[in-house]
């Protein structure tokens, strides 16, 4: 299932670590960025191709919150609301991105363009409100910036 | 205090990153330096120093060093840690986007003092960009023989790699780093045994936090004398302050240790938005104690004058709240994001953060009472010293503090009654993830 540049990649973590139990993190990165979730079945193909139970991959998937256990949207949209955030308006932002995509916080558009996530500090506490969208920060959000935003993707 | 001290983590040379402009200004030198004296000189030169971590505990890092086994036919490893989730803390990612050679050179001379030949570098999963940017400055400074075999001719070899998390606030405690790495999930390790004898994989392994070990090249190039001079006097160096929230210009501000805190708010960070006066101050991440508004003149920036006043320097992470803020909502996010992160091993921290919320989410839809502030308190109480790892530690420090601090606000806004049967939830509770 993994690409071959994947399986490569594997070979040559392995020598990184001295056992395989130790690239759980780095090869579930991998899945995610081929598969963009993690399914039971990729948790399965891991499993083996790790030699670990699966009961052990699945406990890493289920405790590290980056890892999406379901399909998202195209675009997720991670507002960070805590405090450095709360303080520069991170509420309102939240609100904002949920009116405009009539969605709640963890759900997703029926277009399956959007998905909408409340997450915990991500270290951009001096340019806040911020979000991450998929691997990238925005910072210093406004309404107006976001509506431009969601306007070019919604587009694009 | 309004000249600028010498920039020495964070100095304003364009594309520092790159490993030709790093080497110009003086980079890897200290690395050849090192190289040429003794491995237990060297510690020694750090020990002097008096240099103290930079994530939040202020463990002397000579000190720290020398707990590793020099005769040991054990794998011996450094961890740098770059988990950096403490709410308000956001200097690691500046070093890793400004100055990642500071940052690997320290690493280096830290590995040889301790005869480690492997390092790996355990970076949150969400900094993606700035994961790519190290690994870009760690496969040039491979490519100049820097890392690798025999650097500078020497027998010294060594191998550095990154680990990305994945999220998880824990995984920035230095024993669920280890097991994150080991490909676990993140639980904290009883201690002892501790690292030092038995870090990953069951061998001998220190870790020190991306700032600490950015520190070092400027020991070993300056010196310890020239070094332990700078700042506070024991809790000297260079400190990247984080600024967030109320104020005009937040941001990374390098000072030395000891500023005053007025300086930092009122003169770098530029004061107050709209000159409104401060209600409370938090100095040093989500974890430390909170101060009022009236409390913070005269309280400098080191680990010692904050532990007279009553908090701590944590990661540096000044949070500024001002006269208008909710300092109710504040601290029930803060707590949320404990219980959110709280690992679950231990009971009390488990258990005991999703009450604290519970209750202050009552005060935010004002259904708490007075009876629930003494409840919040006794929660808290039972938490502290009571977990294994800080995490339960510092979700209780916060919430003593604003009782201690604030009382009159829960006070002013408890209902007179009965407490309600049910939980009250916030405007924003909602699944964290999908």
């Amino acid at each position: 299932m993994f690409s071959e540049e994947n399986i490569k990649k594997i070979e040559d973590l392995k020598k990184r670590y001295p056992t395989t139990t130790a690239l759980t993190l780095p090869v579930l990165w991998m899945a995610q960025d081929q598969f963009g979730w993690i399914s039971a079945e990729v948790m399965k193909y891991v499993a083996e191709l790790l030699a670990v139970p699966v009961g052990h991959v699945l406990g890493v998937v289920t405790f590290y919150t980056m890892f999406n256990r379901k399909p998202i949207g195209r675009y997720h949209m991670q507002v960070c609301t805590n405090v450095s955030c709360q303080l520069r308006g991170a509420e309102k932002v939240l609100d904002h991105v949920c009116d405009r995509l009539g969605v709640r916080v963890g759900e997703t558009t029926k277009d399956r363009r959007f998905t909408v996530s409340e997450v915990e500090c991500l270290g951009s506490c001096g340019t806040a409100p911020m979000m991450q969208l998929n691997d990238e920060y925005h910072e210093n959000l406004s309404p107006e910036s976001l509506d431009r935003l969601i306007n070019d993707l919604s587009r694009g | 205090m309004s000249e600028a001290a010498e920039k020495l983590i964070l100095p304003h040379i364009p594309d520092l990153h790159r490993i030709e402009v790093y080497e110009q200004h003086g980079g890897y030198s200290a690395l050849r330096k090192a190289l040429g004296m003794k491995p237990e000189e060297v510690v020694d030169e750090v020990k002097k120093s008096n240099l103290r971590g930079r994530g939040g505990a202020c463990f002397p890092t000579g000190l720290k060093w020398t707990f590793m086994p020099k005769q040991t036919t054990k794998q011996k490893y450094l961890c740098a840690n770059g988990d950096e989730s403490e709410p308000g803390t956001f200097k690691d990612r500046q070093i890793f986007e400004s100055n990642p050679h500071l940052f690997i050179e320290g690493s280096l001379i830290a590995a040889y003092a301790m005869g480690i030949n492997i390092t790996y570098v355990y970076v949150r999963g969400e900094y993606l960009k700035w994961i790519k940017i190290l690994q870009g400055a760690i496969d040039e400074a491979y490519r100049k023989g820097y890392i690798g075999q025999h650097v500078f001719g020497t027998t010294f070899s060594t191998e550095m790699y990154i680990h990305r998390g994945a999220g998880a606030y824990i995984c920035g405690e230095e024993s669920a780093l280890m097991n994150s790495i080991e490909g676990y999930r993140g639980y904290p390790r009883v201690r002892p045994p501790f690292p030092a004898q038995f870090g990953l994989w069951g061998s001998p392994t220190t870790i020190n936090n991306i700032e600490t070990l950015a520190n070092v090249p400027i020991i070993i190039d300056r010196g310890w004398e020239w070094y332990s001079k700078i700042g506070a006097p024991k809790h000297p160096g260079p400190l990247l302050y984080g600024v967030s929230g109320h104020v005009n210009r937040p941001g990374v501000y390098e000072l030395p240790t000891g500023v005053l805190l007025t300086d930092l708010i009122y003169e770098f960070a530029g004061g107050i938005s709209g000159n409104k006066k401060i209600k409370a101050v938090i100095p040093g991440g989500s974890s430390t104690m909170w101060l009022r508004g009236e409390e913070i003149e005269g309280v400098r920036m080191d680990a010692d004058s904050l532990k007279v006043a009553g908090s701590a320097i944590g990661t540096g992470g000044v949070m500024v709240m001002d006269e208008e803020t909710d300092i109710l909502r504040v601290l029930a996010r803060i707590t949320r994001f404990y219980h959110h992160e709280s690992c679950g091993q231990c009971t009390p921290c488990r258990e005991g953060c999703g009450w604290m919320e519970n209750i202050l989410n009552r005060f935010v839809a004002g259904e708490g009472t007075l009876a629930d502030v003494d409840l919040l308190l006794d929660v808290a109480n039972n938490i502290e010293g009571n977990t294994i790892c800080a995490l339960g530690d510092a979700a209780a420090w916060p919430v003593q503090s604003v009782i201690k601090k604030f009382r009159d606000e829960f006070e002013r806004r408890a209902k007179r009654g009965p407490s309600p049967k049910k939980p009250v939830h916030p405007p924003h509770v909602g699944a964290l993830q999908p």
